[in-house]
């Protein structure tokens, strides 16, 4: 019982970049923007946060620039893909590529190095009084550093803002028939930048987790595919940010069940443990397309809006 | 209150080399009905959509209400109380009515739900509208999505409204009740400008009439005292003969006889229920319905691409259900499926007219290599033939006109000498002319003994054109009738669901 309630508590805090970039996913997708640059977007967001970490020693100015620094791809790939109507699909890997290059290039100096001692501190476990208490939840939730929360009331105010907000529903108008929005006196292209940059920032402070928190040294492509999973995890929580809560820990406890498995003293080849997130992923798409309510997505996912189309 | 709220003045856009609207001036006064008349390609949508804020216009200005407007978008034109109700609905079809109303709406950060829901229903009961604001768009039939549409735009406080071809999905009792709609609308002073082709709608409802014809202004009219034969040679530009013939044929043996089969759609419902119905050789048979009743599915289920569940379909005797096309074709079954999506299913549009032949014609080669000799005879016999306007057989099948496509593609079908042919909307978004030409070109093949399924939009032509009509409505039949008995209204009543027998026994 013990054990699993460790296993939980690790698997919450590896959940947490999925959860950053699934529902940073999710706000790009909701105005009709699939962007496949999120491993892109997640490793800039590290490397710009490591870097300002190590250089000014504080946290805040590295998450800040984390989620900038990410803001940068998600302004290319939305001047592209809005503005110049590119196909979003080849300009997402596009951004993935880039991302990665980047970071690689930037990080190349500071492989190894470790962050300074503040972040560690800012980064501690921190007990929420009275929820903590709840039997074997507490510790699995409540138990956790500030990045984690941060995650949690992220996707919150993400459901209350498409539930309840004007804002939300223009949002989620967009995506659904960008014609219709416009005829309704919406700006489309501004939706979309707004939401995309929201998005990119979101998917930024996911990587820069892996770098600041998770693992607080630099190394090379620190994300390791994290960014595909969660591109899968949106249709997993079929564009809720709220499910995409659960979603996240269930695959972050998907991407530790291999040491946990070690130390059991169970082997099985770490090869096929690294896929299990992705044959989930599989039956997950399976799953989904063969249910009665099977949700798409927001109807005009990927597909440029041009008012005088004709 | 004769006065002028809007004034376009020398409206000019141009789409590539096309002028859709040509130094248009023309003015619209408070609370009149003024319907804008003009055949496809005669500009009245752009002009429209130009006021309304979709598409900027070249040259020229727009006065609203005395004052210059610059109307840049949508929201410029809510904002000067102008709305459109476009042809295509524009309501996103997972939100619900109130969701649809309010979205782009400035107000409170969080919606407040029953205080809008109050609004709403108190402007519906001002119009005598009936819906739930919580139901989903999608859950709605067309008429009621159309009103919805028109709710929101006055809800955005719109005082004038543009209405593009409100009347094409609505069966005739439909559309008395979107008339009942505009006539109170226009006592509230609201002015209502309604773009269409349909005549008798025009004179029925407009106080006055504007005439447009390739992009120029032809004429104003009010509507008094007025023959629908001014507007039409107005609207063609010269005097026309309008006359749609019913050739008179012996009908010969059933060609195609349908007994109730039953089709699912992708949700899993049905999309054909119990549909019986036979075709003879020399007949065109008709079939009327409200859109979505079934037309597409049974078009395709005759032509091989549709699963049918239960029931048969014979053609010349032969079981064709479960057959792929190919091996209907392999029977040696000559049909035809001209289908209403041209440039979709009929003909690949980035390919030219000797290719679009050649998919049709490769199966009578032989060997590996295909040879576009005879293709190109072929496709050169067929511009000849049907006075196809392209620069040549090597054009892009896209960069035709509607009527040239369909000339084209109805062209390669007839020339497979068919046994029965299937049309849907053959003449959908085609000019009088070339709807004539496709009228001819059946004609002819009724003459030759080859059955002709026609599914139509227009009551009036099915009623002038075809033997006998069939009415769908949800995937049933509610009626197999003769062509030259029935009335639009009974038609209309059987679109709506009523069965025949209930219909003629009111009578």
């Amino acid at each position: 019982m013990l054990s699993l309630i460790v296993f939980l508590h690790a698997a919450v805090q590896a959940g947490t970049p999925l959860l950053f970039a699934t529902i940073g996913e999710i706000v790009t997708e909701k105005v009709g923007n699939l962007n496949l640059g999120v491993e892109g977007l997640m490793l800039m967001g590290a490397v710009g946060g490591f870097m300002a970490g190590y250089h000014s020693g504080s946290p805040l100015v590295a998450i800040i620039v984390a989620a900038l620094t990410a803001m940068i791809g998600g302004w290319i790939y939305a001047f592209l893909t809005v503005t110049l109507r590119a196909n979003q699909v080849v300009t997402g890997l596009a951004i993935t590529i880039l991302g990665t290059g980047i970071s690689g290039f930037l990080g190349q100096s500071l492989v190894g190095e470790v962050l300074p001692k503040s972040f560690t501190n800012v980064f501690k476990p921190l007990s929420i009084p009275i929820l903590n208490k709840i039997p074997f939840f507490g510790h699995v939730f409540f138990n956790q550093n500030l990045f984690v929360y941060l995650g949690f009331i992220a996707a919150i105010l993400l459901t209350v803002y498409y539930k309840y907000t004007r804002l939300g529903l223009n949002a989620k108008a967009v995506g659904e028939n960008p014609y219709a929005a416009d005829a309704n006196g919406i700006d489309v292209s501004r939706y979309k930048y707004a939401h995309i940059l929201l998005g990119s920032a979101l998917c930024g402070l996911g990587g820069a987790y892996l770098s600041l928190v998770y693992i607080p040294a630099w190394q090379e492509n620190v994300t390791a595919g994290r960014g595909w999973i969660a591109v899968a995890l949106v249709i997993f929580s079929m564009w809720h940010p709220s499910r995409a809560i659960l979603g996240a820990f269930v695959f972050g406890g998907l991407d530790i069940v291999g040491f946990r498995l070690q130390e059991l003293n169970i082997s099985i080849s770490q090869y096929l443990i690294d896929m299990l997130p992705y044959l989930v992923t599989i039956l997950v798409l399976i799953f989904n397309s063969v249910r009665k309510d099977f949700v798409a997505g927001p109807k005009a996912l990927s597909v440029s809006y041009f008012r005088e189309e004709r | 209150m004769n006065e002028k709220v809007v004034e376009l003045k020398g409206i000019t856009k141009v789409f590539g080399t096309v002028r859709a609207s040509d130094n248009i001036t023309v003015s619209f006064n408070y609370g009149e009905v003024h319907s804008l008349l003009g055949e496809n390609g005669a500009g009245k949508s752009t002009l429209m959509n130009i006021l309304c804020g979709i598409y900027q216009p070249d040259s020229g200005e727009i006065i609203i209400r005395g004052e210059r407007a610059i109307v840049r978008s949508p929201r410029d034109a809510i904002s000067h109380g102008v709305g459109m109700i476009h042809q295509h609905l524009k309501l996103v079809e997972d939100h619900t009515v109130l969701e649809n109303m309010i979205a782009g709406q400035k107000g409170s950060f969080f919606i407040r739900k029953s205080k809008l829901e109050a609004e709403i229903r108190a402007l519906c009961d001002h119009y005598d509208i009936q819906v739930d604001p919580n139901t989903k768009i999608k859950d709605l039939s067309i008429a009621e999505k159309q009103r919805v549409e028109i709710l929101k735009v006055l809800y955005r406080g719109a005082r004038i409204l543009i209405l593009d071809e409100p009347t094409a999905v609505l069966t005739p009792q439909e559309t008395q009740n979107l008339f009942k709609i505009i006539k109170k609308m226009r006592e509230d002073n609201c002015t209502i400008l309604i773009i269409t082709h349909k005549l008798d709608e025009v004179l029925e409802i407009s106080d006055r009439i504007t005439v447009l014809r390739k992009g120029k202004y032809i004429d104003t009219l009010i509507n008094e005292n007025l023959e629908p034969r001014t507007l039409t040679d107005k609207m063609v530009g010269k005097s026309t003969n309008l006359e749609i013939v019913r050739e008179e044929v012996k009908p010969g043996d059933n060609i195609l006889e349908v007994s109730k089969i039953v089709v699912y759609n992708h949700e899993n419902a049905h999309a054909l229920f119990d549909v019986s119905f036979s075709v003879k050789k020399g007949e065109i048979l008709g079939v009327a319905g409200v859109a979505g009743s079934g037309q597409k599915e049974l078009c395709e289920a005759i032509a091989g691409l549709q699963r049918v569940t239960e029931g048969s379909i014979r053609f010349n005797g032969e079981d064709l259900v479960g057959k792929t096309p190919r091996k209907i074709i392999d029977m040696g079954i000559s049909m035809s499926f001209v289908p209403e999506d041209r440039l979709g299913m009929g003909l690949v549009s980035s390919m030219d007219i000797t290719d679009n032949v050649l998919l049709k014609e490769y199966n009578r080669q032989h060997g590996v290599f295909l040879s576009r000799k005879e293709a190109k005879k072929q496709a050169l016999d067929l511009v000849d033939k049907l006075s196809i306007d392209t620069p040549s057989v090597d054009t892009a099948v896209r960069l035709l006109s509607g009527g040239n496509i369909q000339k084209v593609l109805l062209g390669r079908e007839i020339e497979t000498q068919p046994e029965l042919i299937i049309t849907a909307y053959p003449v959908r978004g085609l000019d009088v002319g070339s709807a004539h030409k496709v009228y001819d070109l059946l004609n002819v093949q009724k003459q030759k003994g080859v059955g002709v399924i026609f599914v139509g939009e227009d009551l009036d032509v099915l009623r002038a054109f075809c033997d006998r009509i069939m009415v769908l409505c949800n995937g049933k039949v509610t009626g197999i009738v003769d062509a030259d008995k029935v009335s639009r209204e009974d038609l209309g009543y059987m679109m709506a669901g009523r069965h025949m027998d209930e219909v003629m026994a009111d009578v």
